[in-house]
């Protein structure tokens, strides 16, 4: 019995060792280029371990039996009439509903850190209005910051996305923001529903006729990333690409001024 | 002594064909009416199959060289829709469901016959008809999900045909929901007591009710969609002030609960083949049963799940998170409750165990994304990207058609009185489990990499491993020969099984095999313990 318990021990120490081994040295992400992504990796992390913690455990609890109780050829009649054992199913009740209870509440800390949970705000001197609802997002600015964010207007439509620089005057198809700055943007479509997806910033958020929807991001590493629309918008879906750049300040400053309308004075 | 003269006995036994005609006539006996359903959904399966392989050729290369764009979009919705409505739904539901309810509470037919052939007559019309659709204008091209404003603005007539179709094929399963909460409840053979039914018995009555309660919400929601196709009203149009949001909280009212009616079943299933196969009694009665009507409860209310990303306020996304991960609870509890009836029981391993095994593991893989996914921030990124494909094939073929497979060989010797041939189902399983993995598992990386759903183009560096996911369909569509070529040896000469060849203790094996038309020669036998193994039965042998 004793025995048991330590080839037990054992191979319940091996499966967490694996799993912590493979969580901490396989990479299943694309770069991290926002203050979203480390986040968002961490949580990738915990839940990459403790699923494969449970998969790994299941697997080789279904192979083992498979392998130890199977039927030998000398063998006639029924395995054990056992029909249950109350404190195991509830020992097997509890514990799972502390893990989901445990990973949900950590969830939620790390959502409230990506933004997700604050008030949505936008600022855009081309507002009409205050009152205009915007409709979901995530934001990470408090009211007080709002002035210093670069707010951009995005409009999305079959199969295209238009940034709008409502500073500068002007639209461009690809967007260029500078790097650690806010960035916040109003997106609304023209047409059927969008997305705007950028993986290495780990976020996205549909673009809705109708209603429009906050996203507001910090790029942290220089390079030119993606933006992939993820919701089906008609044939052309997967030609509905844009990129953004993310530059140094002064190479922002270069191409913003490069771009730049001048005001019109009538 | 009097002999009483059933009226409807004798009309059906005079008008019902005998033989194979009876599968193609208006037949009232549930059996045939099991086998129809299967039958056909197996069909719609290869179509679908079908649809699936030319998914898998057109996403080898990442340029859109195949087929049109357009068209890839109508084989994308069709794929998804057929799968769904017309293979896996009708297949767990009605196929099993009509050949093994009645015998496990001891009836001898549905209580309702004729409702029963009607749910079932209004499949292959309204199969074919979607099917058709892609001759006449091109099939629906807005996905299965079928969202406004893209399903109001794609050509028409496509999209109305997939609307009437799927408004039949839920009318058919509301038929069929209410057939079996009413046989469940009132056509129990008197003495048998609700704690004493079959696993599956249970597993049906949750999800019957889960079909009446959310279907019909579904089939409201797609009459609104039809009104601003062919009306111009504008509940759904944004264009007319219509809310596109309000329709993906509608359409999620069915169709999350409809991820548990495909799986509920699949679980009860499994639930009677493992105990048979390992000789051991199910490990947990009680807690099954009750782990059943949570998931049909926490099933209702986590719909808005999968609208993390389109407009839900902060505090509706926590609690549907919340709700959603604690869904793993009671489906951990079923897990946990099969491993502990495989331990120390005598199992053989045979092509229905290794299904059902293949179906524990792959499904645990499938809820663990589950998990991830039902957390906001986690889903945020990888929403409608090929992570959610993998996710659901996990849980919808790696799960369901799993435990189909596993069912077909489980039952064949009950239906036909004939084995399937052993050697041929492990070959089948092998294929099968090899060729899923191989094609699902690589496109949880794509997803977290940057590779949306529902795309016939895509960024060249992920060739390589669109490829190795395209070989695995490749092995999945080679697996359906070896299983096709034992079907057809072993009806017409497989091996004879008996009445009983698995010495199996649940009460459709306690009959001729095949049964007579009403099931039992005599009355039906009262089966307390229909998973007894190890009791009497070991001392009898």
């Amino acid at each position: 019995m004793l025995n048991k318990n330590i080839y037990l021990i054992l191979i319940i120490s091996l499966v967490f060792a694996i799993s912590f081994w493979i969580g901490f040295n396989v990479n299943l992400l694309p770069a991290e280029a926002s203050i979203n992504a480390p986040i968002y990796d961490e949580l990738f992390k915990i839940l990459f371990i403790i699923g494969l913690i449970i998969f790994i455990g299941m697997t080789i609890a279904v192979i083992y039996s498979l392998f130890k109780f199977r039927k030998r050829n000398d063998q006639i009649g029924d395995g054990i009439a056992l029909e249950g054992n109350l404190s195991l199913e509830i020992v097997w009740t509890i514990i799972p509903s502390i893990i989901v209870l445990l990973i949900g509440l950590y969830s939620y800390n790390i959502y409230d850190r990506m933004g997700g949970m604050k008030e949505l705000n936008h600022n855009h001197e081309m507002m009409s209005s205050n009152t205009e609802k915007i409709w979901a997002g995530i934001s990470q600015t408090s009211d007080n910051e709002i002035s210093k964010n670069l707010s951009i207007e995005v409009s999305a439509m079959q199969f295209a996305f238009l940034f709008n620089y409502p500073k500068g005057n002007f639209i461009s198809g690809e967007l260029h923001v500078p790097v650690d700055q806010k960035v916040s943007m109003k997106m609304e479509s023209k047409d059927v529903i969008h997305a705007f997806w950028v993986p290495e910033f780990r976020i996205k958020q549909d673009i809705i006729p109708g209603q429009p929807t906050i996203l507001n991001f910090t790029p942290t590493k220089v390079g030119k990333y993606p933006i992939i629309c993820a919701e089906l918008c008609g044939p052309y879906h997967g030609g509905m690409r844009a990129s953004i750049v993310v530059e140094e300040e002064s190479d922002y400053n270069e191409w913003f001024n490069k771009n730049k309308k001048p005001e019109v004075n009538l | 002594m009097t002999i009483s003269i059933d009226p409807q006995k004798t009309n059906n036994e005079s008008l019902q064909p005998k033989g194979w005609l009876r599968y193609f006539s208006f037949s009232l006996d549930h059996k045939v009416i099991g086998i129809q359903y299967l039958v056909c959904g197996f069909l719609f399966y290869l179509i679908g199959g079908t649809l699936a392989s030319a998914i898998r050729i057109e996403l080898a290369s990442p340029m859109s060289d195949f087929m049109p764009r357009d068209v890839y979009n109508q084989v994308l919705t069709l794929h998804g829709t057929i799968m769904i409505f017309l293979w896996i739904v009708p297949v767990v539901n009605g196929a099993f469901g009509n050949y093994l309810i009645p015998f496990y509470v001891g009836a001898r037919d549905m209580a309702f016959p004729r409702l029963n052939a009607v749910a079932f007559w209004l499949i292959p019309p309204s199969g074919l008809m979607l099917v058709a659709s892609y001759f006449i204008d091109g099939a629906a091209q807005a996905g299965w999900t079928a969202y406004p404003p893209l399903s109001i603005t794609t050509p028409q007539s496509g999209q109305i045909i997939w609307i009437l179709s799927v408004l039949l094929l839920g009318g058919s399963s509301i038929f069929g929901g209410i057939n079996f909460i009413a046989t469940i409840i009132k056509l129990r053979r008197p003495g048998l007591k609700l704690m004493q039914l079959p696993m599956y018995c249970w597993a049906m009555l949750g999800t019957s009710l889960l079909v009446v309660l959310s279907t019909p919400v579904l089939a409201g929601t797609l009459i609104l969609l039809s009104f601003d196709i062919i009306a111009n009203t504008g509940f759904f149009n944004p264009v007319l002030g219509g809310n596109v949001v309000v329709y993906q909280h509608l359409f999620w009212f069915y169709s999350h609960p409809a991820v548990y009616i495909m799986v509920l079943p699949a679980f009860g299933l499994v639930s009677e083949i493992l105990p048979v196969h390992a000789r051991k009694p199910l490990f947990g009665y009680t807690t099954m049963v009750f782990s059943i009507m949570g998931i049909v409860v926490l099933g209702l209310v986590v719909w808005a799940h999968h609208m993390f990303t389109s407009g839900t306020p902060p505090w509706m996304r926590l609690f549907f998170t919340i709700a959603t991960a604690f869904i793993a609870v009671p489906t951990g509890i079923k897990f946990f409750n099969w491993v502990a009836t495989l331990w120390g029981g005598k199992i053989s391993i045979n092509s229905a165990m290794l299904f059902s095994c293949g179906f524990i593991i792959n499904f645990v893989f499938g809820g663990i994304t589950g998990v991830a996914l039902a957390q906001v921030p986690f889903d945020i990124h990888v929403h409608d990207t090929y992570f959610v494909v993998a996710h659901f094939h996990y849980i919808v073929y790696g799960g369901t058609v799993f435990i189909i497979f596993s069912s077909i060989y489980h039952w064949f010797p009950k239906v036909t009185g004939k084995m399937l041939n052993e050697k041929l189902g492990i070959l089948h399983f092998i294929i099968t489990f090899i060729g899923f993995n191989l094609c699902f598992a690589p496109q949880h990386w794509l997803g977290l990499n940057g590779m949306p759903r529902r795309v016939a183009e895509y960024d060249p560096q992920f060739q390589f491993v669109n490829q190795i996911s395209s070989l695995g369909a490749l092995l999945m569509a080679i697996s359906t020969i070896p299983f096709l070529i034992n079907v057809f040896l072993s009806v017409r000469d497989g091996k004879d099984a008996g009445d009983n060849p698995w010495n199996a203790l649940t009460p459709e094996w306690l009959t001729s095999s095949p049964p007579p038309v009403e099931n039992w020669e005599g009355e039906a036998p009262l089966v307390e313990e229909p998973y007894g193994y190890g009791k009497e039965i070991s001392e009898q042998k």
